[in-house]
């Protein structure tokens, strides 16, 4: 029996195999040439040809965690797009945002949404918020070859954790480095190019405790901050009404903010900013 | 495989259906039943956590009888063959059918050419866009595929069951009758309730899950607990019918295809662009299929 048969032929002996509930390693067993992180890469950098998405905000509050991403994607000094998404629901409690070669980062979080649904689905409980952010680390880690040819990609994970304990924060986050590497945050992070004016700007409008509006702001503030230093950052574009990516992970699970609500907040963010340096203008 | 004696392979494939039938004619039924918002499945099953019931895709279900072991590993290969081929081409061509026949081919195969046939029987549910589109299927041990179009009840007293609800059952009915008619078939015939002298199945004898097409991409949820319970009771609709559709509603946007890949107006893609994507309420929270990890306990009792 062949694996092309499958589905007009029966199961093929892998797939009766009672072992295993990740979606990943079953794909390495029947159809390696389906992951990203197996493919035989050409032997120079293929960075430049791929675009590249860019930064990427987390942050904390008391109700769990928002997670928000700017919406351009660059190729070199060009803008390839300017309404690309970089920050999905991974599952129904948790959300990841993605910096790097877009292509690749978008196939790995497919693999991933798949992953923790196969899981769910075969051990009739969803994993936990750990285990989500290793298995991350686990998929960055196979993607080493890749990054060192100019195809890195960095996602930022966050998460409501199901079994918090009394007193400690729901709201999680992890962030990653090329090789794999897992670090759970305190209270906020930020990925990607401009993220270094994000995270300066976190450092002044984050504080802990802050509420669910609040913190959308800080999210929304950071990204602006960022799009102001770094070219490959979008900001809010109120030509064409595109404003970032919002997704807040709570006790009622992951939603993406709507976009009147977050192009509200990003108004403001700019109406405040046009006043001020009117002012000392 | 030596054959020390001759037999024919007429008698030898009567011997195998007569074990695969014995074996499954000992384990309690399963009832599956279309109703006006989907697909309803009904187990009677003690055990809450080996389950009978499952989710296979977004809008495929699975119900089994029979040898636990063997209908599980099936179930586990089902979920595998629509997961790959939802990764590999989209979630929307992932069907019930697909699915059904990978089930038949494996269990004619086993039927024929192993030792002992698989001792199981299943179904395989597909909810779609209207009540004519749902579709049941209804596979035996011997790899026979039948498409059924109201009912498929399997397991020990499958014919006493199925004529109980050729009586009662009828197009249409609504979440809390359908439950009621299978529940009520399945009672009757049920060793549990003869030793009660008679009456209802209770809720913990039950497995019940649901899949409704009203629920944005994964349609199945598993009925448990008290809402369960609320609907077994058979409360009057007021009381009961708001609460069934927030407990039904969305848990999350549906974390879908990246933008370019899909339809933005479509329920697969991860665009937020239809309204009830915003909506953050929801009561069961695990996005379907899952159960019990809410974080505030049993919260689809919360009714509203």
């Amino acid at each position: 029996m062949s694996e092309q048969s499958t589905g007009r032929s029966g199961f093929t002996p892998a797939y009766l195999d009672r072992v295993g509930s990740s979606f990943t390693d079953f794909l390495g067993t029947t159809a390696p040439d389906l992951l990203p992180g197996r493919r035989t890469l050409p032997a120079v950098p293929v960075g430049e040809l791929s675009p590249h998405a860019t930064t990427i905000v987390s942050v904390t509050f008391d109700g769990g965690v928002l997670m928000g991403g700017d919406r351009r994607a660059t190729m070199g000094n060009l803008i390839s797009s300017r309404d690309i998404e970089k920050v999905y629901a991974a599952d129904s409690w948790s959300v990841i945002g993605i910096a790097g070669a877009a292509g690749i980062a978008i196939e790995m979080v497919r693999l991933y949404q798949v992953e923790l649904e196969h899981y769910e689905k075969i051990e009739g409980m969803t994993m936990s918020l750990d285990g989500k952010a290793n298995r991350l680390a686990g998929m960055i880690r196979g993607n080493l070859g890749a990054a060192m040819q100019g195809l890195a990609v960095v996602p930022l994970f966050a998460g409501y954790d199901l079994d918090a304990a009394e007193g400690a924060s729901p709201g999680r986050i992890f962030s990653y480095d090329v090789t794999g590497g897992n670090y759970e945050e305190r209270g906020y992070a930020s990925v990607g190019s401009g993220s270094l004016f994000a995270k300066n700007s976190l450092k002044k409008t984050w504080r802990p405790g802050l509420s669910g509006d609040a913190a959308t702001r800080t999210v929304v503030e950071a990204l602006y901050d960022a799009a102001d230093d770094d070219s490959a950052t979008g900001g809010p574009d109120t030509v064409r009404r595109l404003f970032p990516i919002v997704y807040r992970v709570d006790a009622e699970g992951a939603v993406r903010l709507p976009d009147a609500e977050v192009a509200a907040v990003a108004d403001a963010i700019v109406a405040d900013r046009s006043a001020a340096e009117n002012r000392e203008g | 495989m030596t054959m020390p004696y001759y037999a024919s392979a007429e008698q030898v494939m009567r011997d195998r259906s007569e074990y695969a039938r014995k074996g499954i004619s000992r384990g309690r039924s399963v009832a599956v039943l279309t109703y006006d918002d989907g697909v309803l499945f009904i187990a009677e099953n003690p055990s809450s956590t080996l389950h009978k019931v499952s989710e296979l895709y977004d809008r495929v279900g699975f119900a089994a009888v029979g040898r636990y072991s063997e209908f599980e590993s099936l179930r586990v290969a089902g979920i595998r063959l629509a997961d790959v081929r939802g990764y590999s081409y989209n979630r929307r061509d992932v069907t019930g059918r697909v699915i059904a026949n990978a089930y038949a081919q494996t269990l004619g195969e086993v039927f024929t050419q192993q030792m002992k046939p698989f001792e199981v029987e299943l179904c395989v549910a597909e909810v779609g866009d209207t009540p004519e589109s749902d579709q049941l299927y209804r596979l035996t041990f011997d790899g026979s595929i039948v498409d059924e179009p109201d009912f498929v009840v399997m397991g020990g007293q499958a014919d006493a069951v199925t004529a109980n609800l050729r009586q009662h059952f009828s197009h249409g009915l609504s979440l809390t009758e359908a439950l009621r008619v299978g529940v009520q078939a399945l009672s009757a015939v049920s060793p549990v309730t003869a030793a009660n002298g008679g009456g209802q199945l209770p809720a913990e004898q039950l497995e019940v899950a649901v899949l409704d097409r009203r629920r944005p991409k994964r349609a199945f949820r598993r009925v448990v607990g008290a809402p369960l319970r609320a609907l077994l009771a058979d409360e009057p609709a007021p009381a009961e019918e708001p609460g069934t559709t927030a407990t039904h509603a969305p848990s999350a946007p549906a974390p879908g295809t990246p933008p370019g890949l899909g339809d933005p107006a479509a329920v697969d893609t991860a665009g937020g662009t239809e309204p009830a994507s915003a909506q953050p309420a929801t009561q069961d929270g695990a996005g379907g299929g899952t159960e019990g990890t809410t974080p505030d306990g049993d919260a689809p009792g919360t009714q509203q």
